[in-house]
């Protein structure tokens, strides 16, 4: 996976990775954490966090602040640090622990020391031997640091799309199933057996590790206001060259996408995954950040950009993502087991050809039928993923209505999905 | 109360528990099995439990008749232990055991908001060993098994549970396994624990 | 006092849609679509009765 050049001065976390702990000393300077932890060094590393804007860069984009006061507030919470990664398209995280993977241990130790933690778990997936290699190497390089609160243990976990839902990291790396729980009341901490936990993404943890070396007024210098900072983002698809780019929340799109270089004019992408929504034409210029985005209908999401060339059918990879999404599915919910295939069907005689309005009318309502009624927001992306594609390709869907699809429906533009067995089934 | 009249109270009160208990797990079956019914489905599931519940009346009747019955002797402790009546050994201690596995069923369904989910699920499953108990300890003991109107009652009660167990396992079964199968099965995970040569 | 359905534990049996017709609809594929809001000081019994009666315990009144 390369590393795309971006606007030079964005390279926070990309600039001088080391994985060896006397260059990343060297580099970024001794790691801010004191050998006795008190009170007032956790009350000011958590407000340096609060003020510097930080949020999630996981997909939720949650004030990461609030969440770790939250777990603070519980006895001994352990520190569940997300790198499952299991959204197809993003590879930013594993990414980021090849580089620099002492900036996350950094973050780790620094936001384990402040919300008092008692144990932290790195989970990874069980496919992904050389990640947990890195990993493990970077940790046994920091064994001489006497300072850090808990030694991480690393937890090798089953990699769903599910997998990374917070709740359900909780339960895997507790021993449980992997899927996520009902939560009514996210005021109360996320449970861990029979104490609490907090979780975190990697490049979360490695903004905190720079925050509490520099500043969060540091911090603030780039960046959009609602979401400061910058943020690292996967281009895949229809681009000249795939990879991992660091930028500047609240950049556009479009220029986003252009730093992977584009040959043709590129149709539409899909920005926030899979769970995410298509941006087409004049949406292509709104801006990298929460407000811009749900003014089009989309959300941030993990950094995830995916180019769709432009001679493919955009109703066509709508169906293959709502496949993929709906064979990971946990299975818990009524409404997610059984509307997310039903809408992967509607979708599939949309792209055949063979719908009509009355098909699109119970598309529609569909994914009124699932959104909020599951456990998790899974079927919410499922959802906004269908309601994107009908503002992008609009004007397609008139001539797949009247049964002329385009030629690029028998095209696959995203390359082949995970779980491959999910195209068999469709009948 | 004279000897016979305890006598046939225990045994009337034995029939009719055996055809309550019959009419639960036969409603209990299409309940889980959500066979279509003109009744709405909650107040069959009602019945179901109201149903239950009058068969451990009788039950209890049948119980306190048999061991206050002196012309022979079951003592108190055979109302739960199996096989330490002398009388007709095999046959009561088929009825102990039903009545054990009912109590089962029973207490955890009355304790049912407070236990986990799957625990209760496993103990209500219990019924499907009760009640054969029952049906078996019925015909053993004796008193009317020769008669064939108990045989023919008996028949009846066998080929409803029967048939709709039959039912729930083929038809009812099919049409629930033929939902997307989405479920992880997790393995468990690895853990690789503290990191290599971790020592501190 | 509100209803709160756990979607992980429901199974789609409808119970509580037959005892609240006017509080709960089902979907096409028979679970619970909630009205949302406060229950009317008239239905918390039955509401209390749907949540007595739910098979998988799924649905709750909670304040």
């Amino acid at each position: 996976m390369t590393v795309l050049q971006a606007r030079p001065g964005t390279a926070r976390l990309t600039r001088r990775g080391a994985t060896a702990y006397a260059d990343h000393t060297a580099a970024h300077g001794p790691l801010p954490l004191p050998d006795r932890v008190g009170p007032a060094w956790q009350q000011w590393l958590l407000s340096a966090v609060e003020r510097s804007g930080l949020t999630g860069r996981g997909g939720a984009g949650f004030p990461s602040a609030t969440k770790m006061r939250l777990a603070a507030s519980a006895a001994g919470p352990v520190l569940l640090v997300n790198a499952m990664e299991g959204e197809p398209a993003s590879s930013k995280d594993h990414y980021l622990l090849a580089v620099a993977p002492h900036l996350v241990l950094d973050g780790a130790d620094l936001v384990a020391a402040a919300i008092g933690a008692s144990r932290v778990i790195f989970c990874i997936p069980n496919d992904r031997r050389s990640a947990a290699a890195m990993v493990a190497a970077a940790l046994a390089d920091r064994r001489e640091l006497a300072a850090a609160p808990c030694q991480p243990e690393l937890a090798l976990l089953e990699p769903r799309f599910v997998a990374g839902e917070e709740s359900a990291l909780a339960a895997a790396a507790a021993g449980k199933l992997g899927i996520p729980s009902f939560r009514p009341d996210k005021g109360v901490p996320l449970r861990f057996g029979r104490g609490a936990a907090l979780v975190h993404n990697p490049e979360t943890l490695a903004h905190t590790a720079l925050i509490a070396r520099r500043g969060p007024e540091w911090f603030r210098q780039l960046g959009a206001d609602e979401v400061p900072g910058t943020c690292l983002v996967t281009i895949s698809g229809a681009v000249a060259r795939p990879g991992v780019a660091e930028v500047e929340t609240g950049t556009p799109v479009r220029a986003i996408i252009d730093i992977a270089g584009t040959c043709d004019a590129v149709q539409a992408v899909l920005v926030g995954g899979y769970g995410g929504s298509w941006l087409g034409g004049n949406s292509l210029d709104v801006p990298y950040a929460p407000t811009p985005l749900r003014a089009c209908g989309a959300v941030m999401g993990a950094g995830v950009f995916i180019a769709l060339a432009p001679r493919a059918c955009g109703w066509r990879e709508t169906e293959r993502v709502a496949r993929f999404l709906a064979a990971e599915s946990a299975g818990q919910c009524g409404p997610c087991v059984f509307g997310l295939p039903a809408i992967a069907a509607d979708l599939g005689l949309i792209a055949d050809g063979r719908a009509d309005r009355e098909v699109l009318d119970r598309l529609l309502a569909r994914c009124d039928q699932v959104a909020g009624r599951g456990a998790c927001r899974h079927p919410d992306g499922a959802a906004r993923l269908v309601r994107s594609a009908l503002v992008a390709f609009g004007a397609d869907l008139r001539s797949h209505l009247s049964g002329a699809p385009c030629p690029g429906s028998r095209l696959l533009a995203l390359g082949t999905l995970p779980n491959a067995r999910h195209e068999a089934s469709r009948s | 109360m004279s000897q016979i009249d305890l006598w046939y109270a225990t045994r009337a009160t034995g029939i009719t528990a055996l055809v309550l208990l019959t009419a639960t797990v036969f409603l209990g079956i299409l309940v889980a099995g959500r066979a279509p019914s003109s009744l709405p489905a909650f107040a069959r599931a009602d019945l179901h439990r109201r149903i239950s519940a009058l068969a451990v009346v009788f039950l209890a009747v049948h119980v306190l008749t048999s061991l206050l019955d002196s012309y022979v002797h079951i003592g108190w402790w055979s109302v739960v232990v199996p096989l330490v009546s002398g009388y007709h050994r095999a046959w009561l201690a088929l009825g102990t055991v039903g009545l054990d596995l009912l109590l089962a069923v029973g207490i955890s369904s009355v304790l049912r908001a407070h236990i986990p989910a799957r625990a209760w699920r496993l103990l209500h499953w219990l019924a499907y060993l009760s009640w054969p108990s029952a049906v078996v300890h019925a015909l053993g003991m004796g008193s009317d098994a020769r008669f064939a109107w108990l045989q023919a009652l008996i028949a009846v009660c066998a080929a409803s549970v029967a048939g709709a167990a039959l039912w729930r396992a083929l038809v009812a079964g099919r049409a629930r396994a033929a939902r997307p199968e989405t479920i992880i099965r997790a393995r468990r995970s690895l853990r690789v624990g503290a990191a290599e040569g971790a020592g501190r | 006092m509100k209803l709160l359905l756990d979607p992980t534990k429901c199974d789609g049996f409808g119970f509580c849609a037959e005892l609240l017709g006017d509080v709960v609809a089902l979907d096409e594929w028979g679970f619970p679509v909630l009205a949302g809001g406060n229950l009317p000081a008239e239905r918390l019994r039955a509401a209390r009765q749907a949540a007595k009666m739910c098979p998988r315990r799924a649905i709750q009144v909670v304040p």
